[in-house]
């Protein structure tokens, strides 16, 4: 048995070790955030925050992972309530296929955890690793640009509060 | 008006919006229609694809509870049709689009509408739900005056509900009894008037985006019917290897799976959970022997090896005018190298055997033609056969997804009763799916004493554009098996839509003017159908040779190409992006480069012009493009976020194709295996800036967009390379070596 812990919910797995976390959220767990593009962590379609920080889940064992804290796109929002950097894709429009956009989410919301006031530069660094094929690049760069001031201007409102 | 209306029989709508009874010999539903996945017999003088399925109710659904259904035969592959024909039909309905529901193509949903492909979808399908939507507004209206004893006139219709002028109201759920919208549609409509409009040409946000950014389920990939199961394929190495020996053995003793399916050279297997069916994969890979051949071009010689295989030749344009006397001859060669689909998800389908009958849940482009091609390759009747198209990563023409299919189809009729789900690996996509053909074409043309194209002479070779299913020897598993499918002889799409000769005839004002299409029916490689087809290499051949005639005179590339133009629209694109762009006050800066290019996509589709800003580092030979702004004419349109998303699109996509993208293969093995052996363009390589100026149209024909820059961008980013260094690239993809050497 493996404890699990994603979005903030503890599963216990009855896994093998080997597998890879993308796998074990998808088949087991039924959530489709994290993506399948290529399994040799090449494009980023798989990304997942752990402890915070952007993971490959297609070549991360769910082995080294028990008892940390994994989140996923679903731990940010849902269709109905979706978060403030999801709102900020819907508002730009940033998807075409949207096959990668979970994956620049997630690497995306970790960065702004990190860097509330990322240059563009230093976006285009983070993002650079996660593959888009249907050219949706500039539209994803100014969905996390909103992102980045609305989370800013919310924060900056709970000051004065 | 005063017939009551008969349920049980069949109504047409005359021309006069004044209904008629009477019985229709025609099949009543979509399903009955075109098992062979052949287009039903046309009605040629109705509008879109009214000319395939004629049917109002195949189109739009009224229930009795009032809920409308609009039901399309295409499919969402992150185009945004989905909300375009929702938009086109909420307008033409008077309804919020909020309560229009929209299902895409399913052959048991839909009417048959081929393809989703080649930039139709807004034509074809787009302008039937118009139509249809119009007329059942019309209808209803002209049922709702019989109800209401009163003039059909007088009556207003918001929101499903009819008014009459004295208060009296019916709604459209108590109209529609029996099949009243089973009416033969007629080839004009009233439509909504421009100056009424509300939701056509607003940028309605797109229906599918909230799931895809929260993890709703929103591809085939997320589909999991309970009892399902994991399925992956071994594929040959190479293209035409056999398998030899199998020891399935070790294999099939593993817990964790459930079966071994082999047929012929066809292998798969099948787990209950998905890493097991991986795992089981890789060992079954490495118990398998095959024979392979040594069948490939060499990497270098592709171009030779194309040069040099028998040519079918089609003279496609042959004008000849009086002109003025050449002065000077400029000729020149381009070429394009193999290029991948490459979606960032590799295809997946899901297939259920029960019953003597097939389901198979897929992303492919066309349903229709999957289902023909399903039921030869099982040798079922195709009404055994549903197929329901689900979306899955973007695919940008003929990729995996109809084989993936084919793979599922195949593996859940050995285990019939369980949903089969099957996921290609990332490597069997890159290596397998058909790729965009390697081309080549050759130009020659004069110019007389005051700088006037007077004669044009071009021939354009390539293998076909389209080898996709019905029929099942297009499917690479049915080539696979112990009695396999031969894939069928090539052949060249015709003209006016072309394959390797789309937009070869040049829109431009030639007095004498040659085109040759030489089609190659042999394939070194397995090629078919991506995104814009030929139109990527001819626009990029046309547009180049455009600007070193320009150059050759003197001339200002926009300024030459607007000499050579008479059709006013084509004129007002480039003009836009010229303006906008502000090309006739660009700056020069040193290894800085202006680009220009413009094409009618198809000489059929929409206009676009753009002109781009690219930097090249001299060192490195690396381009950079910096800033594009394109100027589109696409008819009326529909939702002008959506346009610009796919042209945006369209720029980043064929800048990639353009600047970095080549499939590599030695003797016998296609060698661009994965992403790090197949770059792509990368965030931190995207441009700074994309502007997308649209030119509406309203009451113009809704044109595509979807392909519209492909070519264009290819030829705008070698004219600015040109402009910049002073080399001139001929050759997709521009590639660095080439000009670092070429600068050195
Ligand atoms: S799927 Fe993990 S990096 Fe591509
Ligand atoms: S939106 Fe399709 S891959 Fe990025």
């Amino acid at each position: 048995m493996l404890r699990l812990t994603v979005n903030g919910r503890d599963h216990d797995l009855d896994v093998d070790p080997d597998t890879p976390l993308l796998y074990v959220l998808r088949d087991d767990l039924a959530l489709n955030g994290a993506r399948y593009g290529c399994g040799l962590g090449q494009c980023g379609a798989c990304t997942v925050a752990v402890e915070g920080r952007p993971v490959l889940s297609c070549v991360t064992p769910v082995s080294v992972l028990a008892g940390r804290s994994i989140l996923t796109l679903e731990g940010l929002g849902t269709p109905e309530q979706p978060g403030t950097i999801q709102r900020a894709f819907v508002a730009e429009q940033a998807a075409q296929c949207g096959y990668c956009i979970p994956g620049m989410i997630v690497r995306a919301h970790a960065l702004l955890v990190q860097n509330p006031d990322p240059s563009d530069a230093e976006i285009r660094r983070s993002l650079n690793l996660n593959l888009c094929r249907c050219g949706t690049h500039l539209r994803i760069l100014a969905a996390v640009h909103r992102a980045a001031r609305e989370t800013r201007g919310a924060a900056s409102e709970d000051d004065r509060s | 008006m005063s017939e009551p209306i008969a349920p049980t029989r069949r109504t047409f709508l005359t021309g006069t919006g004044s209904l008629i009874v009477a019985f229709s010999l025609r099949p009543a539903l979509a399903q009955q229609e075109a098992l062979d996945g052949q287009p039903p017999p046309p009605a040629p003088h109705l509008p879109g694809s009214l000319k395939r399925s004629p049917w109002l109710d195949s189109w739009i659904r009224v229930d009795a509870d009032g809920s409308v259904t609009v039901r399309t035969g295409k499919a969402e592959l992150g185009q945004g049709i989905r909300t375009a024909v929702l938009q086109v039909a909420a307008e033409e309905l008077r309804l919020e689009p909020a309560r229009v529901r929209v299902v895409t193509a399913d052959t048991e949903e839909t009417a048959n509408e081929g393809y989703t492909a080649g930039s139709h979808s807004m034509q074809d399908s787009a302008t039937a739900i118009r139509h249809a939507a119009a007329q059942v507004r019309t209808l209803l209206a002209d049922l709702a005056a019989a109800r209401l004893g009163t003039e059909a006139a007088v009556l207003t219709v918001a929101d499903g509900v009819v008014r009459a002028l004295d208060g009296r109201q019916v709604t459209w759920g108590e109209l529609v009894a029996g099949d009243v919208l089973h009416v033969e549609a007629q080839p004009a409509s009233s439509f909504v008037p421009t100056d009424e409009r509300r939701v056509i040409g607003t940028s309605l946000p797109r229906l599918d985006i909230p799931a895809k950014v929260t993890g709703a389920s929103a591809y085939v990939q997320d589909l999991r019917p309970p009892g399902m199961v994991h399925a992956r394929v071994v594929r040959p190495p190479s293209p035409g290897a056999r398998l030899r020996a199998l020891d399935a053995a070790a294999v099939e003793r593993r817990p964790s799976v459930i079966k071994v399916v082999r047929d012929g050279s066809f292998l798969a297997v099948v787990a209950e959970k998905e890493w097991a069916a991986i795992t089981a994969m890789e060992a079954l890979a490495a118990h398998a022997t095959w024979t392979e051949g040594a069948a490939l071009p060499e990497a270098d010689r592709i171009f030779e090896t194309l040069a040099g295989l028998p040519v079918e030749e089609h003279v496609v344009h042959d004008s000849r005018a009086a002109a003025g006397s050449p002065a000077r001859t400029l000729e020149a060669t381009y070429r394009r190298r193999y290029q991948l689909h490459g979606s960032i998800g590799p295809s997946c389908a899901l297939a259920l055997f029960a019953d003597e009958t097939l389901t198979v849940w897929s992303h492919a482009q066309g349903m229709f033609p999957l289902r023909a091609a399903l039921a030869e390759m099982l040798r079922m009747r195709p009404e055994q056969v549903r197929c329901v198209h689900v979306e899955g990563s973007g695919c940008y023409g003929h990729n995996a997804a109809d084989d993936a299919a084919a793979d599922a189809a195949l593996i859940a009729r050995a285990v019939p009763g369980r949903p089969v789900r099957l996921q290609l690996m990332r490597e069997q996509e890159h290596l397998t799916e058909p790729c965009g053909p390697a081309m080549m074409t050759r130009v020659r043309a004069s110019l007389d004493a005051a700088g006037t194209i007077v004669d044009w002479d071009y021939a354009v070779r390539s293998n076909t554009h389209l080898t996709r299913p019905p029929g099942a020897g297009n499917l690479l598993p049915a080539q696979l098996l112990a009695e396999p499918f031969a894939p069928p002889r090539p052949k060249p799409l015709l003209q006016p839509e072309g394959g390797g000769d789309r937009n070869a005839i040049p829109l431009y004002r030639l007095p004498n003017a040659r085109v040759l299409h030489q089609f190659v029916p042999e394939m070194p490689l397995r090629v078919s159908a991506l995104r814009a087809l030929g139109a990527y290499v001819n626009v990029f051949s046309i547009e180049s040779f455009m600007d070193e005639l320009a150059a050759a005179v003197g001339q200002d590339p926009v300024a030459f190409r607007l000499q050579h133009l008479e059709d006013a629209r084509a004129q007002a694109v480039i003009r836009t992006a010229a303006e906008r762009a502000g090309w006739s006050d660009r700056q020069r800066a040193r290894n800085r480069g202006h680009g220009f290019a413009f094409a009618r996509y198809k000489n059929l589709g929409a206009y676009l012009a753009l002109a781009v800003e690219v930097e090249i580092a001299r060192e490195t030979g690396r381009i950079r493009l910096r800033r594009a702004v394109a100027a589109i004419d696409a008819g009326e349109a529909v939702n002008p976020d959506g346009i610009r998303n796919q042209v945006e699109g369209g720029i980043i996509q064929s800048t990639s194709w353009t600047l970095y993208e080549q499939v590599t293969v030695d003797r016998s093995r296609i060698t661009s295996r994965d992403w790090s052996t197949y770059p792509i363009l990368r965030m931190q390589a995207a441009p700074e800036r994309i502007e997308i100026h649209i030119l509406d149209r309203p009451g113009e024909p809704f044109l595509g967009t979807g392909e519209a820059a492909q070519g264009p961008t290819a030829a705008a980013l070698g004219n600015a390379v040109a402009d910049a260094v002073g080399v001139r690239l001929r050759e997709i993809p521009l590639r660095r070596d080439v000009l670092r050497e070429a600068l050195t």
